[in-house]
């Protein structure tokens, strides 16, 4: 499917990704032929094929509900690009 | 012989007769990066190089080793991609976004290498996120191939194989999404496998397209690849999509006789198109299989050219989710002055990511968009079970598929990073493989116009200690694993 400028421009704020104006035409393009290119999968009927969501068709393992972290808070935190009080800082979002 | 030519398993061996300490050979290699991998004329296939570290764990090493408890892995140099988490240690992925991202953890894999007293060198170069197949993505430079400093060493993990084509480490690990391991092994001249998803954890590695995504050995022999297998793979309730299986030892089995094997050459990996050069130093190749007493079988695995196409839908779906928690709050890039969380959110994505990594975000985001999840990420899971259920059935009769890694041998750098889809059509034989789960390898086989090529052994699910038998066997009748670059 080709898709428009303003596909490119929805796509990318539904990603939370500010791309520059100049560059939409080239998104544009890019994102139309790797889609084409996608989209030789409609050559098949696969209407009788069930989706393959593990290699291995493995199962999801249970555990018991206890506490295996232990508290790295001031480790975690380091990694922070802003803090306050032990927070993260981001800019206000409640007016 | 010069240290730096001695394989992994000689340096074990080494150690442990006592030829050389680790400190020796620690500083020898340390030595060699900053002759060959730093400055303008580099080979560029480290980010970050842990001297200081380095020298400790080796001397921590030599005095395990004088206690008497000492592993084959103890005091033993090697390198580490920069997709695994290394606690304290910068952790990138290639990537503007985690430039000053210290993981407050160990991956297991990175765990599982400590535990044995590895001494880790430093962190290779990557395509950014593991996404690529050249180098050419990464926020830290392209990487030079030793064989020929202006073409390509593959990717994803092209500065893993660089370092080990130029001897800068005896091996490194790497990761395999679509071919990161196979691929950079082919054109580098390297043994490297690509285990059945779920062999070695993803605890720690940073996810990329996570139902594809598979630790493995880069080496220089099928011998060091099984000697590193042993030490990566574990079953670890860290991460969900491990297998709880036993780790056999690789190593055990690597001389049985291969007499009665099969190995089915699929028609769709013979392309008319494939080249001429190319085909025959595959056949030249198989031919020895045949001389070590196998057998060969033409086979069709008819789903093979939708492997591009499926990849190009569920990894890029997998990589929109697993990228979102980049996201400039708690770790990572992040832009100046943000006017509204939201401009926090866009900007430092927008300024953090490269191009790559930003269009196959914004592919997986449409593919899983409202009203298209369906039409491609459920239609390219059904594709999945096709392409698996082809190998389930050329396994019934096979032991072994082969056929080349790549289509030529390294190309130039910049030849085709203006052109993505063209630089996906690299990966057409390799992506099979992930999209069913199951173990691969690349071992070189032969020089085309001076550049290494590789040929590819997959195997049935679980089978790597068979794949890496295989491999032995045929490196002790040939030469190609002993090529190294000129003035290496």
């Amino acid at each position: 499917m080709a898709l428009d400028r303003s596909d490119v421009t929805n796509i990318a704020d539904l990603a939370r990704l500010a791309i520059a104006e100049d560059n939409i035409g080239q998104y544009q393009e890019e994102l139309s032929s790797i889609l084409a290119l996608v989209e030789q999968m409609n050559a098949v009927n696969t209407d009788d094929v069930q989706p393959l969501a593990h290699p291995t068709d493995a199962v999801q393992r249970l555990r018991s509900d206890v506490v295996t972290e232990e508290n790295h808070r001031e480790k975690y935190m380091a990694n922070a690009p802003a803090q306050e009080s032990g927070l993260f800082l981001v800019p206000k979002v409640v007016e | 012989m010069a240290l730096h030519n001695l394989t992994l398993t000689q340096i074990s061996q080494g150690l442990e007769a006592g030829d050389f300490t680790s400190v020796e050979i620690t500083k020898h290699f340390l030595d060699r990066i900053k002759q060959l991998d730093q400055g303008e004329n580099g080979i560029n296939s480290f980010i970050t190089v842990c001297e200081e570290q380095a020298l400790a764990d080796a001397k921590a090493a030599d005095e395990r080793r004088a206690a008497g408890n000492a592993s084959k892995w103890t005091g033993v140099p090697f390198a580490h991609k920069d997709i695994f988490c290394t606690d304290g240690t910068l952790t990138t992925c290639g990537s503007k976004m985690l430039s000053n991202f210290i993981p407050p953890y160990d991956a297991t894999v990175v765990e599982n290498m400590k535990r044995e007293g590895a001494v880790c060198l430093g962190k290779t170069n990557m395509d950014e996120f593991a996404m690529g197949s050249s180098n050419e993505s990464s926020f830290y430079g392209a990487v030079k191939n030793p064989w020929n400093l202006e073409t390509i060493p593959g990717g994803s993990s092209g500065g893993s194989a660089a370092a080990v084509a130029a001897r800068l480490v005896p091996a490194a690990t790497g990761t395999d999404t679509g071919g990161s391991i196979r691929q950079p092994s082919a054109l580098c001249g390297l043994t490297g496998l690509k285990p059945t998803y779920g062999r070695c954890s993803r605890w720690g590695m940073i996810a990329y397209a996570s139902s594809l995504d598979q630790a493995g050995p880069m080496a220089r022999t099928a011998e060091d690849a099984a000697m590193m297998l042993n030490v990566m793979a574990s079953f670890d309730s860290k991460d969900s999509t491990s297998i709880d299986q036993d780790v056999p030892d690789y190593t055990a089995t690597l001389n049985d006789d291969l007499a009665g094997k099969v190995i089915g050459l699929p028609k769709e990996f013979f392309p008319e198109s494939l080249d001429g050069e190319m085909k025959q130093t595959m056949l030249a190749a198989i031919e020895k299989f045949k001389e070590l007493g196998c057998t060969v079988k033409e086979i069709s695995l008819p789903s093979t050219d939708l492997a591009i196409p499926a990849y190009y839908v569920v990894a890029p779906a997998e990589c929109s989710a697993n990228l979102s928690r980049m996201d400039g709050v708690r770790f990572g890039y992040r832009c100046d002055d943000p006017k509204d969380v939201e401009d926090l959110y866009k900007r430092s994505r927008g300024e953090g990511f490269g191009d790559e990594v930003k269009r196959r975000i914004m592919i997986g985001t449409y593919a899983l968009s409202t009203g298209f999840y369906d039409a491609y990420y459920v239609k390219a899971q059904k594709i999945r079970r096709l392409i698996k259920n082809d190998f389930v059935k050329a396994f019934a009769e096979v032991d072994f598929i082969m056929g080349p890694v790549t289509p030529s041998p390294a190309f130039k750098i910049g030849e085709k990073s203006g052109d993505p889809v063209e630089m996906y059509m690299e990966d057409k034989f390799t992506l099979s493989c992930n999209l069913a789960g199951l173990p691969g390898m690349s071992i070189p086989a032969g020089l085309i116009n001076g550049l290494p090529v590789g040929l590819q052994i997959m195997g049935n699910y679980w089978s790597e200690a068979s794949m890496l038998n295989a491999a032995h066997k045929f490196q002790q009748v040939t030469d190609f694993h002993n090529a190294a670059p000129q003035g290496i």
